[in-house]
């Protein structure tokens, strides 16, 4: 009997309009999930609009606030909500968040928000819907609090690829390099791993995958787990963090991306994912480090020599106005610490007003990832969120030891299996 | 006969009573019916594509959002070939809606840019207001070249 497809309660305005319905359609299909519009009849639109008491005057907000009230008060049976409207619309704006807080607040469906225009690709869409479908399909999986047996777990991102060997709830051994061919760059990472683990490869239970070659590298190593990072990342963090239980946000400023997650018993239960520039992203900090002639690792380190830089001019919004900022700071004779802790404060910033508005933020707020290890970047965002940022040890290999951890459920059954052939 | 721009677009019964009075209606039936290809003659236009709010370029600049560019694709020449319109504010839902206020706020300006005859309804709210509304769509349609009582 085949699987169930994963239903996704579309809840959106102006996506059939913006000519990416299709691109929705497809991303979904792809992930074996269906999405489908909740059915809500006219008078109900009435009725729960003035419920809802959020006064919006285009109609297709008010059929998105019925149909998502449908969805939490359970008289449709949805496994994951997509809310998304257009880039640049106000109304709808206000609208995505308040039905996003509602339905985190009053369910436990897992929602994410997304803004989109017309250049909105199913291949930007896809990581997000498998969130969702993952989230709901391995659910149990999910819930996986302690890792058991030998496994692996590799992580190709856009700039690194990491590798983590676990054993009995322990690290035993890891990887990281730089991405540059991502079977090449996964293998030594792999071999570094096992190098240090003192293992084999034959001696690996289960393997899990992650990031942008996951499917690549998944193929590849006959991987158990193939996982999108928003999931196995906030598996990951809480877990490291000791967080498991209760609530918690995780933010993974990441290469070419950014994450921010909320979580609930170490399952995700909205989260955002950008996208917004590369200005926001940990690549503007990798062209702060070279202008500023030190190495990435170096440059945490250069940034707590400033009190936060926060008199440097710095606008980082566009990575070319970014770096412009840079080299006019530089000019007007302000001290490369206070450049690199002001680098700091602008990705921080751009995170903090473009992202963290779409997740609750909840306290732990947990930081992982490459840039996690820049001091200054968690200084900055600690201020902004007036809160103490948790970064776990090997906050680094973060997706690598989700993956490890949640392929250990595969542990099990796999054992049986062999002793069965036996 | 002339072509008169309904507003809401998608009222029926605003289509209904322009082609009663011997003039073509200028909605969302005819951008909807003209961009449909496939799959079927019910289809809602879900075969558009990102070309689309492109093409709304023309109305619409590149900041507003895509869904309204795209619908303006759809109404932008409808209002151009109009030559009469007659304006619904404040519609029921039941009676034809357009689901982006942007849209429509944007729509009824066109409209009401254009020098042609404009009739300006509010939506009736009892069955006395309703006569006097569909009294009112009459004399104005009846009035305009071409119309028959």
């Amino acid at each position: 009997m085949s699987e169930r497809p994963v239903r996704i309660a579309q809840i959106t305005c102006g996506a059939e309009y913006s000519g990416i319905q299709n691109e929705i359609t497809s991303a979904a299909e792809t992930v074996g999930a269906q999405m489908f519009y909740p059915d809500v009849a006219l008078a109900d639109v009435k009725t729960a609009y003035k419920e809802f008491g959020l006064p919006v005057k285009s109609p297709d907000l008010k059929l998105a606030i019925a149909r998502a009230k449908a969805v939490v008060e359970g008289k449709i049976e949805a496994d994951g909500i997509f809310i998304a409207s257009c880039f640049r619309c106000a109304e709808a704006a206000i609208v995505r968040n308040e039905l996003r807080r509602y339905i985190v607040e009053h369910s436990r469906i897992p929602v994410v928000s997304y803004s989109f225009n017309e250049r909105t690709g199913s291949s930007t869409l896809l990581t997000r819907l498998e969130a969702l479908s993952t989230i709901a399909k391995r659910r149990e999986l999910m819930a996986r609090e302690v890792q058991t047996g030998i496994t692996m777990g590799v992580d190709s991102g856009s700039s690194t690829t990491k590798c983590i060997i676990m054993k009995d709830n322990e690290i035993v051994g890891t990887g990281w390099r730089p991405t540059t061919e991502v079977l090449k760059s996964a293998d030594e990472v792999i071999e570094l791993a096992l190098a240090e683990s003192g293992l084999k490869m034959s001696d690996i239970e289960a393997i899990g995958t992650t990031g942008y070659g996951r499917f690549l590298i998944g193929k590849h190593l006959n991987a158990d787990l193939i996982q999108e990072e928003l999931t196995v990342n906030s598996k990951g963090a809480v877990y490291l963090a000791d967080a498991q239980k209760g609530f918690a946000t995780v933010i993974d400023i990441g290469g070419m991306d950014n994450k921010a997650i909320s979580v609930n018993d170490g399952i995700p239960g909205s989260f955002t994912m950008g996208g917004i520039c590369a200005g926001a992203s940990g690549r503007f900090l990798e062209m702060t480090s070279k202008r500023l002639g030190v190495d990435i690792t170096e440059l945490g380190a250069l940034s707590m020599k400033s009190d936060g830089g926060e008199g440097v001019p710095m606008n980082s919004y566009c990575i070319v106005f970014g770096t412009q900022s840079l080299v006019n700071a530089l000019a007007a004779g302000y001290k490369r610490e206070d450049v690199a802790a002001a680098a700091c404060h602008s990705v921080a910033q751009q995170v903090y007003e473009q992202q963290l508005q779409e997740v609750d933020i909840k306290e732990p707020v947990i930081m992982v990832g490459g840039s996690s290890l820049i001091q200054g970047l968690v200084r900055a965002m600690g201020r902004m969120l007036k809160t103490e940022i948790v970064v776990p040890h090997h906050s680094q290999y973060i997706g690598a030891v989700g993956a490890a951890l949640i392929s250990s459920g595969f542990v099990g059954k796999k054992r049986a299996e062999k002793k069965g052939r036996k | 006969m002339a072509k008169v721009f309904i507003y809401p677009a998608t009222s029926l019964m605003l289509s209904d009573l322009v082609s009663r009075f011997g003039h073509t209606p200028l909605g969302s039936s005819v951008s909807i019916r003209e961009h449909i290809q496939t799959p079927g003659f019910d289809s809602p236009p879900l075969q558009m594509t990102s070309e689309d709010p492109q093409k709304g370029l023309k109305w619409a600049a590149v900041e507003v959002p895509s869904g309204v560019r795209g619908r303006m694709s759809l109404y932008g020449p409808l209002v151009e070939e109009a030559e009469a319109a007659i304006i619904i504010d404040e519609p029921d839902l039941a009676f034809g809606c357009m689901g982006c206020a942007r849209t429509n706020e944007l729509l009824a300006f066109m409209l009401r840019e254009k020098d042609m005859p404009r009739l300006e309804l509010r939506h009736p709210k009892s069955k006395e207001e309703g006569v006097t509304f569909v009294a009112q769509i009459k004399k104005f349609l009846s009035e305009l070249p071409g119309g028959s009582a």
